[in-house]
């Protein structure tokens, strides 16, 4: 590729030709503002409708104004940033936007992390002029089991289209309408809940305003926490410990382990346990699963499916309900961590301090919006009364900690409680993609070979390719691993499994872009996809200083199978531990 | 936009699918095999749209955003008659507003909606190249010049069946 020289703010630079203003500007140090523009690098995911024209720039010789995000280099190109002419056309484009947009910041859910009202501080905007010629667009509101939808807050971004349909593939949303009544909507503008949504809440993850939320549990949580009658317990997951402290301030991939614990304790929570411990428990079920699937298969058993698919993302579960309801005998039967750990906390746990039941509240953090339509489906109920029954994203967690005076920095470090506080470092990497079939391959190698792995670091599972493929030899049995995150890729892995085509024996998928780190529940990443590399290390960092790396060495993994579960896939994990599918295509329009 | 509830009949689902067909099944051409489609069944319901995103490949958010972007294509079914009256800057200086408000009164619905029985329904254009005869109105492929309100019964009397 050659290069072309630009003046750029009246610095010259040399930059590859075929490259954006915006990202020339980038490597020059200048800063465009953009509002729709998305780039997500490490991912591959680029958004650039050139809608808002909020990034446009002065271009020498060039009678309109550039976009400079959509908008190429050229040879001797100059190019000006800051021109009062552009200052006052994107002051002028701003004012459009806020004509037609709401203007309840003070009680927005949004607020304070809106990339729109940054802007307007940015511009230093004290009134909207158009408001009067402007008819505010009014729009139903829609509301899920995860994910709110307040179009009126719109901006048409369309970022939450591109990472719907374009990373996803689950094709959900797509743009409507136009002038006044435009907006991003499902099909035949119906209820997100009807539609084909997976509630992955990647389309939440990226929204600029508060037009996509998620469904906010924290009060409800405040309740139970308030009600002397009821003990509280608490289950956070392996992702939430990498990202919270971002919330606070904290670099990105700093660990708060201890400090998240303490901070649940302080916030009045009877018991506060780990879904890690869900997910070693997990790895028992799923780990002897997938043996007892391998061993059949390779012995010549015709009846027996192969690839394994791992079932512990909820949205990846939506996703083939709805999608491959042809392939519903694949996945995995067992239930994800949170489910276990609900289940477990529901009857193991409260049999041993004799807690009723419908005494017991078991509430979840998790990176994931997916997760609050999980713990509501009626397979993880006994009569009537859900085995989880509140799940709350990280960030819904952090604005939790910030209601109760808690000074999140400063707090000491402290344990999770016991039994279902343990973990090892197989559990912690459940977070991230590749995590999971490391930690499988870590119990069921041991397992089906007798021997003791010397290094359970299988470095070929990781990585933040979107597609990964790897074998791993099990004493001359080579066992074939797929690896995928984000619903795209993974369509393309089942496409293959669905043509006859795939020669894998286990597959784990994650919907989200880097695993549960990247989740629609995790505190916005604003366009830094960098943030999730980070937060991937700090996962595989808590892994490598934990004593314990197996899940089947874990104690009190092995204890509860002693007292209480008997041995994995026997009948009472069947009944606690293991679920099935349904068929939940959308044959039928609802409008 | 809202849709009339429709049951597709065999012969019809695989009407749509050969037009898909006649344009390689490629998502590229949606545009064009909605025009096709519509062109064949007068609107585009939603039971239509599902079988064209299937056929495509491509989802049936993408197909509605499509249909309710162009003002070309309707999901209400238009009437055996379809009256458009011109707005452009001439007519509309003549009169149009009036001519339109008529033909509201008399036939009981508003623009983009079709008359109970099936018989009329009514949209407005923008300039047909007849200024000369402003206001202009069209019933199907017939023009009707130098409209006035008065003479609105009269067109409608014309269509009595």
């Amino acid at each position: 590729m050659s290069l072309v020289n630009i003046i750029i703010d009246d610095k010259k630079i040399k930059v590859e030709e075929g490259t954006t203003i915006f990202k020339a500007a980038k490597m020059a140090g200048i800063h465009i503002p953009v509002l729709c523009y998305m780039n997500l690098e490490d991912l591959n995911i680029e958004s650039k409708p050139g809608g808002c024209r909020i990034c446009v720039v002065e271009v020498e010789g060039r009678r309109n104004l550039a976009p400079s995000c959509s908008t190429n280099v050229f040879e001797g190109m100059v190019i000006h940033t800051h021109s009062m002419r552009v200052l006052n056309a994107r002051r002028t484009v701003l004012e459009l936007i806020l004509s037609d947009h709401p203007k309840d910041c003070l009680s927005c859910a949004k607020s304070g992390n809106c990339d729109l009202q940054d802007m307007a501080i940015k511009f230093g905007i004290r009134e909207t002029p158009y408001d009067e010629f402007a008819s505010t667009s009014q729009y139903r509101l829609d509301t899920s089991p995860s994910i709110i939808r307040e179009m009126d807050k719109c901006i048409m971004c369309r970022r939450c289209e591109t990472m719907c349909n374009n990373f996803q593939t689950v094709g959900a949303l797509s743009a409507v309408n136009r002038g006044f009544m435009a907006v991003v909507a499902p099909p035949f503008e119906m209820n997100l809940e009807n539609s084909n949504c997976t509630y992955c809440g990647q389309c939440v993850a990226v929204c600029p305003t508060g037009a996509l939320t998620e469904v906010d549990h924290t009060n409800r949580v405040i309740s139970a926490l308030a009600d002397p009658t009821k003990k509280v317990v608490v289950q956070t997951a392996p992702a939430v410990r990498a990202a919270l402290g971002e919330e606070f301030g904290l670099e990105p991939g700093t660990l708060v382990t201890g400090k998240l614990v303490t901070a649940l304790r302080t916030l009045g929570f009877d018991y506060v346990f780990d879904t890690d411990f869900a997910a070693d428990l997990t790895i028992m079920e799923e780990g002897a699963e997938l043996l007892d699937r391998l061993t059949k298969f390779l012995g010549g058993d015709k009846s027996v499916k192969l690839p394994m698919l791992t079932s512990c993302c909820p949205a990846w579960v939506n996703f083939f309900e709805k999608q491959f309801p042809d392939m519903l005998e694949i996945p995995s039967t067992a239930r994800s961590p949170q489910q276990m750990f609900g289940s477990v906390a529901k009857s193991y746990f409260s049999e041993v301090e004799n807690i009723k039941r419908e005494d017991m509240v078991v509430v979840s953090i998790m990176p994931c919006l997916a997760k609050k339509y999980e713990c509501q489906r009626d397979e993880f109920a006994v009569d009537g009364n859900p085995d989880v029954d509140l799940s709350i994203s990280t960030r819904e967690l952090a604005a939790l900690i910030k209601r109760a005076n808690i000074d999140f920095t400063s707090l000491q470090d402290s344990d999770y409680d016991n039994p279902m506080g343990e973990s090892t470092g197989a559990a912690v990497i459940f977070g991230t993609t590749g995590g999971v079939i490391e930690a499988a391959t870590r119990t069921a190698y041991e397992l089906h070979t007798g021997e003791t792995l010397e290094n359970v670091d299988f470095k070929q599972l990781r990585g933040m390719e979107g597609i990964r493929y790897a074998t791993v030899d099990f004493k001359g049995i080579p066992i074939n691993i797929g690896i995928a995150h984000g619903l795209g890729n993974a369509r393309v892995l089942l496409e293959e499994v669905r043509a006859g085509k795939s020669n894998l024996h286990a597959i784990e998928i994650m919907a989200c872009p880097g695993g549960c780190i990247g989740g629609g529940g995790q505190p916005l990443h604003h366009g830094d996809s960098l943030k999730l590399a980070k937060r991937a290390e700090a996962i595989y960092r808590e892994d490598a200083g934990k004593p314990i790396r197996k899940s089947h060495e874990n104690p009190h993994i092995i204890e509860l199978y002693e007292k209480y579960l008997g041995k994995p896939l026997g009948e009472k994990s069947h009944k606690l531990l293991h679920t099935h599918y349904f068929d939940r295509s959308v044959h039928k329009i609802q409008i | 936009m809202s849709s009339v509830k429709v049951e597709l009949k065999p012969h019809q689902v695989e009407k749509i699918k050969e037009i898909c067909k006649s344009f390689n099944n490629s998502e590229g051409e949606l545009i064009n095999v909605l025009h096709k489609v519509q062109s064949e069944f007068g609107y585009l319901p939603a039971e239509v749209q599902e079988v064209v995103s299937e056929e495509l490949h491509t989802p049936v958010a993408k197909v509605y955003g499509v249909v309710t972007f162009y003002s070309f294509f309707t999901m209400t079914p238009k009437g055996r008659h379809p009256i458009s009256i011109c707005t452009g800057t001439a007519c509309y200086v003549r009169g149009a507003e009036n001519v339109l408000e008529e033909f509201k009164k008399q036939l009981n619905i508003q623009v983009g909606e079709t008359s109970g029985d099936g018989k009329f329904s009514l949209s407005c254009l923008r300039c047909v190249g007849a200024c000369g005869l402003a206001p202009v109105v069209l019933v199907g492929d017939k023009t009707y010049g130098r409209v006035s309100p008065e003479g609105v019964e009269d067109i409608l009397k014309e269509y009595q069946e």
